[in-house]
């Protein structure tokens, strides 16, 4: 039980700054204009909220596996295949909790509006200048909300996991897995003991949102007049 | 000596201005939707139209040449204080600062301004008046050669107004200023240098200056000239 909940820890440790960091640029992009190629874009980075887990697992199994062309590109470097391992559970949780990276950062980007961009500008800001010093800190609490929302939602992953990890103890096996095993086994008051750890944790960790959304939401949302 | 010789369209405005304004302050001043507000936002580089803008010897603009927005020595009062809010007042007041390539006089603008006793504050506790100071004290502080102002008194209320009417006359004495009003009283109390701006060109100017005249007869001069 104890490896399982080191390892799904890790994976949640690991996700949720990778993600921020992939989604930070996708965000920005997307709160940046409207047009088809972004809707499209929009529409793929959301897919993971309705697809089945199971789908997205599947896919992401054949595209980890030995045979898939993706695989094929990392050969050179003595890779065969990213299947039933960490990594591949990595790669799979960064795509399965992208939707809950992207979505609160781009809305804090675009409730923030052009207008403090503007002003850096005005204020000699480079545009790098003026993402890093306005933008990043004006955004902070999507960041929040997305950092929560990311780290909770990698804690529960069950069917992407199940499909593209196995249930490898010490490597693979997380504890929504370990939950789903324990009651197989008829073993009862292992289940209850994680499901009641996890119910607490997903509790505080809204909680948690809301406090900070309470605390930080008078003066977030951009510029006030 | 600032010259401004603008042309195109934005949304419906089909716009065509030539001016050259000296020292002090040139108010610009016009019916809303006249243009106004965009002229000085592409005299800022914040809009794109084509033509030339010229401040001092700086070329901020000409037809092979476009300087961005944060390479031009320009200060931009919005209408609406845009304060950084997750920044203290002198949080603010630093922004600009830091990034000023000239030696900036920053007590002498805070006493300018009358703001010392604010700089510890958190922006979203400053009234309008406040935070309109500071943010003209903020676009001073970044070193500009000229200074746009638009229609910085119109969100506040009639006290605040007449606190920083004076302000923004020794501001003028300091850097050339070009100052978006409707308010002809406002105006009249400000400069006697007025451009006025009707659907995007430039519109005669009234014979009278504006003067020692009550409201209501420079508010008919000013609905005359401007011809609605």
């Amino acid at each position: 039980m104890w490896e399982a909940i080191r390892v799904t820890l890790l994976l949640a440790a690991v996700t949720t700054p990778l993600l921020l960091l992939l989604a930070t640029p996708l965000a920005w992009w997307l709160a940046k204009g409207t047009g088809w190629v972004r809707d499209t874009v929009a529409a793929v980075v959301a897919l993971p909220i309705v697809l089945p887990p199971t789908v997205l697992g599947f896919y992401l199994l054949i595209a980890l596996g030995p045979h898939s062309p993706l695989m094929g590109l990392l050969q050179p470097f003595g890779v065969r295949t990213l299947a039933f391992t960490f990594t591949g559970l990595v790669i799979g949780s960064l795509v399965y909790s992208l939707p809950f990276a992207v979505q609160p950062i781009r809305n804090a980007f675009e409730a923030m509006g052009p207008r403090p961009l503007e002003v850096a500008a005005t204020l000699r800001a480079s545009p790098w200048d003026a993402f890093w010093s306005v933008a990043l800190p004006q955004a902070r609490r999507g960041y929040v909300t997305a950092a929560l929302l990311v780290f909770a939602h990698t804690i529960g992953e069950f069917g992407v996991v199940l499909m593209i990890g196995g249930a490898i103890p010490g490597q693979t096996e997380v504890v929504s897995i370990r939950i789903f095993q324990a009651v197989e086994q008829l073993n009862f008051a292992e289940a209850h003991l994680i499901s009641g750890g996890l119910l607490a944790f997903s509790f505080v960790a809204l909680m948690v949102m809301l406090v900070i959304d309470r605390r930080f939401g008078a003066r977030s949302a951009g510029i006030r007049p | 000596m600032i010259q401004v010789d603008l042309s195109g369209t934005v949304g419906d405005l089909a716009l065509s201005l030539r001016f050259e304004a000296g020292a002090g302050l040139t108010a610009l001043m016009g019916p809303s939707g006249s243009g106004k507000t965009t002229l000085l936002r592409a005299v800022a580089g914040l809009e794109r139209l084509s033509g030339r803008v010229q401040v001092g010897d700086a070329v901020w603009q000409a037809e092979d040449h476009f300087v961005p927005v944060h390479k031009r020595a320009v200060g931009y009062v919005f209408q609406e204080p845009s304060l950084f809010s997750h920044l203290s007042v002198e949080g603010n007041l630093d922004f600009a600062l830091k990034r000023s390539p000239k030696d900036v006089d920053k007590t002498g603008i805070i006493e300018l301004l009358r703001i010392r006793t604010l700089l510890p504050r958190q922006v979203t506790r400053l009234s309008g008046g406040e935070r309109q100071r500071v943010a003209i004290a903020r676009a001073l502080l970044s070193g500009p050669d000229l200074l746009l102002m638009d229609e910085p008194l119109s969100s506040l209320d009639q006290a605040a107004r007449a606190e920083i009417l004076p302000l923004i006359r020794d501001v003028a004495e300091r850097v050339p200023v070009l100052y978006v009003s409707h308010d002809p009283l406002e105006v009249a109390r400000l400069t006697q240098q007025i451009i006025y701006i009707l659907n995007g060109r430039l519109s005669a100017r009234p014979a009278v200056t504006l003067d020692g005249l009550s409201q209501a007869e420079i508010e008919a001069l000013a609905l005359k000239a401007l011809g609605s």
